[in-house]
C-alpha cells in the first residue's frame, strides 16, 4: 500500500510544538467495538500529554481530510517507547481506510495538537469520566496522575459492554472504577450521570475530567456545575484542519466578563473548563431525561471544595 | 532519524536530463501586481488565519507572502456549527466570517507579521460599500502591508444580500472606495459563480484594482440522506479543495486571455507543484495555495522547495518563464 518510509519527521525540532511524522503501524487490533492502532512515533511520543490529539491522513477514495484521535496512550520508556496509541470506532470511509491499515504500513500523522487537561496544583482525588471510545485517552491521563501520587478514580459509561475500551486495565490502575451501560450489559443500567453523585460522595472527588460524546459531556458539566466540582472536559468537535486555521471546530464558550466567543477545539480546547462551555448555545442537547432526578432529601454535610484558580493555579 | 550521508564531490554525477540547470541558479521571484515576491506561493485568505498558528511548523516568511483571513470593521463571531462537511476531494465551509475585527487585528495580528518580517496581503471583508472603505481606512499607513485583497464574495446588505462580486457595478464600487484609501496594490477577489467572469473582471480593473485574484470558493451543498437535514447550518456553503482546480483553472485562463496586462493570483485546489505550474502557465503570476494546508501544514514550504526543482530539472532559470504559457494544438 504505503511506499513511503518511516521516522520522517518535520517541523521545528526545538520545539515541543506539533511535527509531522511518518509512522510505522506496530499493532492494529479490535478492541471490543473498537479499533486500536498503536504506532512508532517518538517525535510526537516525546511531546505529547493528557488531553492531546494527533491528525492521521487517510487515503480513502475521494477522502481529503485528516482524521482527529485523542492520544489513548504514551510509551515513553522501556521496550515500547517512543509509541502512540489511539482507538477510535469505524464509522465512516477514513476510520474505515484505518481499521485495513497493515501492521508495518507507514502513515501520516501530525501531533500532537490541542491543549492537554491541566494538572491539579495540589493534592486533590481526581474522578475521570468516560463515555464510549472517550475513555481510551484518560488511561494517558490517569497515568499522570497517579504519577502525581493523586488518587484516580474513573467512571466509564458506553451503550453496552463491547463499549467499554479495557476494562481491566481500568480496574488496574485506578483506586475505583464504575462502569454504566445503557443496555444494563455490564455495571449499573443507565447514564454516567445517574451515578455521579454517588461516586463523588463515596470517593471525595474533588475535581473531574471527562471525554466522550458531547451530550455526555455537557451532562457531566452541568452536575459537576451544580455541585461545584471543578470540570475539565475533552470535547469532539468536527475538525477541518486540526491546526487552527479553518475555524470549522468552534464550541460557544463564556469568557470571565461573562461574553460570549466561539473557540476553536483544536488550538484552544479540545479541553475545555466544563462550566465555560455555554451548552445552551450549542448544538449539542442532552438527549432523553434520564429516571434519577430524586429530590435531595437528606442532604449530606456541604463537602469541601476547591475554587478553579485553587486548583489549576492561573489560568 | 535519518542519518547524515556525506557526499564526496568526486562521486557526483551530473543529472542525466541535459536540460538541467542547478537548483541554487532558478530564480523564483515574481512580480504580482506591482508587489516583488521572493516566490510565487502565498497561502488563501481563510486557510492560514493569521499566520501565528501556522508559525509552529516552519518559519512562514519562507513564503512569497501570507493572504490572512478576512477581517471586516467589526468583530464577528460567525455561524453556528456545523460549518464544515467533506465531499468528494474537496471540501464545503460557512464559517461566517469570524474574525476579531479591524481594531484588535490591528492591535495583535499584524504586530506579529511585522515583528516576523512576513510580507502581508491583508484581504478585507464588509456587509456595504462603507464598510470596505472603513477597514481600508483603518490600514492606511501601517507598516509591513504589501497589499490589500478586496473579498468581494460577500452579500451586500444595501442590495438584498446579493453578493458583491456577482454585480460588475457592486464590485467596482468597492474597488473604487478601497483603491482611494490605501497607497498599496489593491486585488479583487473575484467569484466564479457568475455568468461571464471577464465583464466583472474588467469592471474591477477599471475601479482601479491593480490585479486579480482567482476565484473563491464555489457555491455548493450537502445533505444528510437520513436526516434530510443539510450537513451545513448555513445550507449553503463555499466548495474548495481539489475538486474545483479545473474550474479555477479556466477562470484564470478566461480572464488572461482577455485581459492580458492584469496580474492574476491564481487560487483553487492547488496542492502538488504541478498544479503550480498549470496556473503558472494560464497566466497566473503567483498562486495562493489554500485547502490543501488543512491537509498538510507543510504545504507551502514544499511547493517552493519543488517548484525550484521542477524548473531546474527542466532547464527553466524562472518561474517567470511560465506564466502564461499555454501552447495551442493546432
Amino acid at each position: 500500500m504505503s511506499t513511503r518510509r518511516a521516522g520522517i519527521v518535520e517541523g521545528r525540532r526545538d520545539s515541543d510544538g506539533p511535527v509531522g511524522s511518518t509512522c510505522e503501524v506496530l499493532a492494529r487490533r479490535r478492541e471490543g467495538a473498537y479499533w486500536l492502532l498503536s504506532l512508532a512515533a517518538p517525535a510526537i511520543a516525546e511531546r505529547a500529554r493528557p488531553g492531546q490529539f494527533v491528525n492521521i491522513a487517510v487515503e480513502a477514495p475521494g477522502t481529503l481530510l485528516r482524521r482527529p484521535f485523542s492520544i489513548a496512550r504514551v510509551s515513553k520508556q522501556g521496550i515500547a517507547a517512543g509509541t502512540i496509541e489511539v482507538v477510535f470506532d469505524a464509522h465512516g470511509p477514513g476510520t474505515e481506510w484505518l481499521t485495513h491499515v497493515d501492521l508495518h504500513d507507514v502513515i501520516d500523522v501530525i501531533g500532537p495538537l490541542g491543549n492537554p487537561f491541566p494538572l491539579p496544583q495540589r493534592k486533590v482525588s481526581c474522578l475521570l469520566i468516560g463515555g464510549g471510545y472517550g475513555a481510551a485517552p484518560l488511561f494517558f491521563l490517569a497515568d499522570e496522575l497517579t504519577r502525581k501520587g493523586l488518587r484516580v478514580d474513573m467512571i466509564i459509561g458506553a451503550g453496552s459492554l463491547d463499549r467499554i475500551p479495557n476494562a481491566i486495565e481500568a480496574k488496574r490502575i485506578t483506586a475505583s472504577v464504575t462502569f454504566t451501560t445503557e443496555d444494563g450489559s455490564y455495571g449499573t443500567h443507565g447514564r454516567v450521570t445517574d451515578v455521579l453523585d454517588e461516586v463523588v460522595e463515596k470517593c471525595g472527588s474533588g475535581v473531574v475530567y471527562a471525554c466522550g460524546p458531547n451530550p455526555m459531556l455537557r451532562a457531566v458539566s452541568e452536575r459537576c456545575e451544580a455541585m461545584d466540582l471543578p470540570v475539565q472536559v475533552a470535547v469532539e468537535e468536527k475538525m477541518g484542519c486540526g491546526i487552527g486555521v479553518c475555524f470549522t471546530c468552534v464550541l460557544p464558550i463564556s469568557t470571565k466578563n461573562g461574553e460570549v466567543t466561539m473557540k476553536r477545539a483544536c488550538v484552544e480546547g479540545p479541553v475545555f473548563n466544563g462550566a465555560r462551555i455555554a451548552w445552551d448555545q450549542s448544538r449539542y442537547d442532552l438527549g432523553a431525561p434520564t429516571p434519577t432526578d430524586e429530590d435531595d432529601q437528606d442532604a449530606p454535610p456541604e463537602p469541601e471544595r476547591l475554587t478553579d484558580s485553587e486548583i489549576w493555579g492561573d489560568a | 532519524m535519518s542519518e547524515v550521508r556525506r557526499i564526496d564531490a568526486s562521486e557526483y554525477t551530473p543529472p542525466t536530463d541535459p536540460r538541467a540547470v542547478a537548483e541554487a541558479g532558478v530564480d523564483l521571484a515574481v512580480d504580482l501586481a506591482g508587489m516583488k515576491l521572493p516566490n510565487p506561493i502565498l497561502t488563501a485568505s481563510g486557510c492560514f488565519a493569521a499566520g501565528a498558528e501556522m508559525d509552529r511548523f516552519y518559519d512562514v516568511t519562507e513564503l512569497g507572502a501570507i493572504v490572512v483571513k478576512s477581517v471586516t470593521l467589526e468583530p464577528r463571531q460567525g455561524l453556528p456549527t456545523p460549518r464544515m462537511a467533506e465531499t468528494p476531494s474537496g471540501m464545503l465551509n460557512a464559517i461566517g466570517l469570524q474574525n476579531p475585527g479591524i481594531d484588535a487585528w490591528l492591535t495583535k495580528d499584524l504586530p506579529w507579521l511585522q515583528s516576523k518580517g512576513a510580507r502581508v496581503v491583508v484581504s478585507i471583508a464588509g456587509r456595504s460599500v462603507d464598510d470596505f472603505r472603513a477597514v481600508a481606512r483603518k490600514l492606511r499607513g501601517k507598516g509591513g502591508i504589501a497589499a490589500i485583497e478586496v473579498n468581494l464574495s460577500c452579500p451586500n446588505v444595501e442590495e438584498r444580500g446579493m453578493v458583491f462580486a456577482c454585480s460588475p457595478t457592486d464590485s467596482a464600487e468597492v474597488i473604487t472606495a478601497v483603491r482611494r484609501e490605501t497607497d498599496v496594490p489593491v486585488l479583487g477577489k473575484l467569484t466564479s459563480d457568475v455568468t461571464d467572469i471577464v465583464s466583472i473582471a474588467r469592471a474591477v480593473v477599471d475601479a482601479g484594482a491593480n490585479g486579480l485574484t482567482l476565484i473563491n470558493t464555489l457555491l455548493g451543498m450537502a445533505i444528510d440522506p437520513d436526516t434530510g437535514k443539510p450537513e451545513i447550518y448555513n445550507t449553503y456553503a463555499g466548495l474548495s479543495g481539489p475538486a474545483i482546480r479545473p474550474v479555477a483553472l479556466r477562470n484564470v485562463h478566461q480572464v488572461h486571455t482577455a485581459l492580458p496586462d492584469v496580474p492574476i493570483l491564481g487560487c483553487g485546489g492547488i496542492r502538488t507543484v504541478t498544479d503550480v505550474v498549470q496556473f503558472l502557465r494560464a497566466g497566473a503570476s503567483a498562486v495562493s495555495v489554500g485547502t490543501a494546508t488543512f491537509v498538510d501544514p507543510f504545504v507551502g514550504q514544499r511547493l517552493i522547495k519543488e517548484l525550484r526543482s521542477w524548473l531546474a530539472e527542466r532547464g527553466l532559470g524562472s518561474a517567470r518563464e511560465l506564466i502564461g504559457t499555454v501552447e495551442p494544438w493546432s
